[in-house]
């Protein structure tokens, strides 16, 4: 990078075609580059070498319950939206080995925490939705009273290269819940695409001291005002172009009102409770613990893996499950995506990517869902809702 | 010396009725002693009473071959015991035992009935007294029926996966 | 969060299918502080990790004491252990009975069935405080007399003049002397100032629930009335999720909770 040093809130602009150099300096500071790649027919994040692993000339195709991949006219790097996996896979790991323990031959036994070899991440095209979703899993892992240090050590290391959203999918509703397009906060470096048919640049803002680090010795240039207009304009073009909208007023309230409603057996008609949608959720923390031993029974480990609210055992208590219908499980998951994770963490448990939309095999769309339990209040008088008995002062 | 009116008009069951329905109930009462053991009624015979315990214990058993006697209730000062005598066929269910030295007043169910068929008002707040306990004893079986502590009801914290 | 291996001292029949585990810290160091009315992670090697609420006395940290019942794999395998045995732990977790809160009020504590063994820490701590309470009520109820835990202390308490014990069996055959009836039948002619009462209510949730009425019957306020609940629980610190209720995690945000605060949720089905 030039002799002016990059600050943090700076503009630069490198042109596409020596976005290499950015790799190249997060692999000398040592950082494993993690970026959007295709596999198996979809754009999934997954360690890379080269920019050329990136899914350049492709774009994606998003509608309830349809997922697919399309050749642009164009080169974009990266011309499409989020696919199937989520950061949450490198910072949360869908298993995880939390300790072993080994028989002391004394009746007793002596517990090893899991001492673990951690890549530096630097993660690569995080979008404003999924920065969002690592900010609300901080919550989840990172709180007060407890943290989980699995998560922490995946966590404080990793860098994070956010990438404005240009050419937003069908399902995206990241402008209904304030978490995008464009990315706000959060970010070590954030990079808008900018192709107009003449040229193919990168803008690129700095986040924090160690985005601007990664800079030293990449060739940017500070950015020209034309330049971060033209970037500017693509991420503001791309919010109009978000069509899906979740009407978030009093979303809490009425997600509570609704807790007896005969909408969610209809849901349930459709709902197949297969947890495609707590998988590819960013925010989904939910998971079980399993133990094992060695054939000799000397040694034994304790997993941790991904689980689902939609799994008929995740509320097994002696004797049965509490949720066994699957109007409850579904009840569950978008009462506590959308209402109690207000109360639990200060904020939705959605950013708008879509996701589950996408992925789920009927096509349920969470922003219908809620478009039609509002409908099932029209024309009704307004509930009331409950008011704190006043003392009377006389 | 307490007399039989005053006795029954501190009884709950009694509470707030009025003086001149005192004095007819007290015309059907008596007081009765039962020595620990003995039976009070048994299953099948006629119904022509109820009791209000005044002290002791009571037990409601029921036997069955291969079971033996189970209690299924016990009642205790304080208790009201018996409301065959309201219902028709007008016969215990149930065997009733005392299970230590029980004190009660008997009240004729008969006489009862009698006195309730000519003066309604007396028979409604007698029976409102007597829907609230059998409300209560119904609510009670159907928690009973429930079996809570059973191996299905219960609970891992307190009984583990 | 590992589990911190504990030397199983001795394992104690309760009936035929509990038994209380008496256990000290296997490292050496020689005490575990609990409030009364939380809970452990008990890890038995390879099995699995259960929940269970202590049930030793909190004002003896040098026991540290789990009734359990035999109904699932881990629970029995620990049934199977011997004393010398060594089991994982980690805690405790969870909020307390509130038994601060309930100085100067009459104490009634309503237990169901094995409800008593996360009860017991709470009654010698009132008991360690006896002159900090009013009348202190114990109303218990089991399935069968067989089913009755800690006989002898019970036997003991019945004895004492501050302590007032009464006892109920849902069945019993002849021989039993007791009382038999559900435990809410207890609570309409139990002693204690309905207006200045603080309820401490753990056992199965319809038994709870019942309890709750019949307390209200008598004029217990909701808000002086605590529930201790059960869910599933994998983590014990509120990141697996399983034991949501609502808004609440019930490992952090309970186990012990004010009854008002949970009424409207215990209410709805599936929840």
């Amino acid at each position: 990078m030039s002799q002016s040093g990059a600050e943090g809130g700076k503009r630069f602009v490198l042109p596409a075609s020596q976005f290499q150099q950015v790799f190249d300096a997060l692999k000398r500071l040592g950082y494993q580059i993690i970026a959007p790649t295709l596999l198996d027919e979809a754009i999934v994040y997954e360690p890379v070498e080269s920019v050329d692993e990136l899914p350049a000339g492709f774009t994606d195709e998003q509608r309830a319950g349809v997922y697919r991949l399309k050749r642009r006219a164009d080169k974009a790097l990266f011309g499409y939206a989020v696919g199937p996996r989520s950061w949450k896979h490198y910072l949360y790991p869908p298993r995880q080995r939390l300790w072993q323990a080994k028989r002391d031959g004394n009746g007793g036994f002596q517990v090893i925490p899991e001492q673990e070899q951690i890549p530096r991440y630097a993660f690569v095209g995080v979008r404003a939705c999924e920065l969002a979703a690592i900010a609300i899993q901080d919550r989840v892992f990172l709180g007060e009273q407890h943290h989980d240090e699995y998560y922490r050590r995946r966590r404080e290391n990793a860098l994070l290269v956010a990438v404005n959203c240009v050419y937003p999918a069908g399902n995206c509703f990241c402008s209904s819940v304030g978490t995008g397009p464009r990315v706000q906060e959060g970010f070590d470096l954030a990079i808008t695409e900018v192709l107009d048919g003449k040229s193919h640049f990168l803008v690129i803002e700095v986040g924090s001291e160690r985005g601007a680090a990664v800079l030293e010795g990449v060739d940017v240039q500070t950015a020209t005002e034309e330049q971060w207009q033209q970037a500017q304009q693509a991420v503001d073009s791309a919010a109009r172009r978000i069509l899906k909208h979740l009407d978030t007023t009093d979303l809490k309230e009425l997600l509570y009102r609704h807790l007896d409603s005969p909408h969610w057996e209809a849901v349930a008609k459709r709902c197949l409770t297969c947890s495609n949608c707590t998988m590819v959720c960013p925010t989904c923390f939910c998971h079980t613990v399993e133990d094992i031993t060695n054939l000799q029974g000397t040694v034994a480990e304790r997993w941790r893996r991904w689980d689902s609210c939609f799994h008929i055992d995740f509320s097994y208590i002696h004797g049965s499950p509490v949720r066994v219908s699957e109007a409850s499980r579904y009840r569950q998951w978008i009462t506590h995506k959308l209402a109690s994770w207000q109360d639990q963490f200060g904020t939705l448990g959605c950013v708008g990517c879509g996701r589950c939309i996408t992925w789920c095999p009927v096509g349920i769309d969470i922003t219908e869902e809620i478009r039609a339990l509002r409908r099932s209040e029209e024309g009704r008088v307004a509930p009331t809702v409950p008011q704190e008995e006043s003392h009377a002062n006389t | 010396m307490r007399t039989l009116e005053t006795v029954l008009a501190e009884h709950p069951f009694f509470a707030g009725l009025e003086q001149r329905y005192l004095q007819i109930i007290v015309g059907c009462a008596s007081n009765v002693v039962f020595e620990k053991g003995q039976i009070i009624f048994r299953e099948g015979e006629e119904a022509n009473r109820f009791y209000l315990i005044r002290q002791g214990r009571v037990a409601l058993e029921v036997h069955a071959a291969g079971i033996g006697t189970l209690t299924i209730q016990t009642l205790d000062a304080g208790d009201i015991l018996g409301w065959s005598w309201l219902v028709p066929p007008y016969r215990w269910h149930f065997d009733a035992r005392a299970v230590e030295l029980t004190r009660a007043i008997a009240l004729d169910g008969e006489c009862l009935r009698r006195k309730c068929e000519e003066d309604h008002d007396l028979g409604y707040e007698l029976l409102k007294r007597f829907a609230e306990i059998i409300t209560q004893r119904l609510q009670a079986t159907r928690l009973q029926l429930l079996d809570v502590y059973g191996a299905e009801g219960h609970i891992s914290r307190r009984g583990g996966t | 969060m590992v589990p911190r291996p504990f030397r199983l001292r001795q394992v104690r029949r309760e009936t035929h299918d509990t038994f209380t585990l008496e256990l000290e810290p296997a490292d050496g160091s020689d005490s575990f502080c609990f409030r009364a009315g939380q809970f452990n992670m008990l890890y038995v090697f390879g099995v699995g990790e259960v929940p269970i609420s202590i049930s030793g006395n909190p004002t003896n940290p040098h026991v540290l004491m789990h009734t359990t019942r035999e109904v699932g794999t881990v629970t029995k395998a620990m049934g199977k252990l011997r004393s010398g045995d060594v089991v994982g732990v980690r805690g405790p977790f969870g909020t307390p009975w509130p038994v601060e809160h309930a100085e100067g009020a009459d104490v009634v504590i309503v237990a169901g069935g094995i409800g008593l063994a996360p009860l017991r820490p709470a009654l010698y701590h009132l008991l360690a405080h006896r002159d900090r309470y009013g009348k202190i009520v114990l109303l218990y109820g089991t399935r069968t007399p067989g089913d009755i835990l800690y006989r002898r202390e019970l036997q003991r308490w019945r004895a004492q003049f501050d302590l007032e014990v009464h006892i109920t069996v849902d069945r019993a055959l002849s021989g039993w002397r007791g009382n038999v009836g559900v435990v809410t039948s207890l609570i309409a002619r139990a002693p204690f100032d309905a207006r200045n009462t603080v309820a401490l209510v753990c056992g199965p949730e319809i038994m709870m629930r019942f309890t709750v009425l019949e307390l209200q019957r008598r004029g217990v306020s909701p808000s002086h009335i605590y529930v201790s609940l059960e869910r599933n629980m994998k983590c014990g610190v509120g990141m697996c999720g399983h034991c949501q209720l609502g808004p609440f995690f019930v490992c952090k945000d309970g186990p012990v909770f004010s009854y008002n605060k949970v009424q409207h949720l215990l209410e709805k089905r599936e929840i």
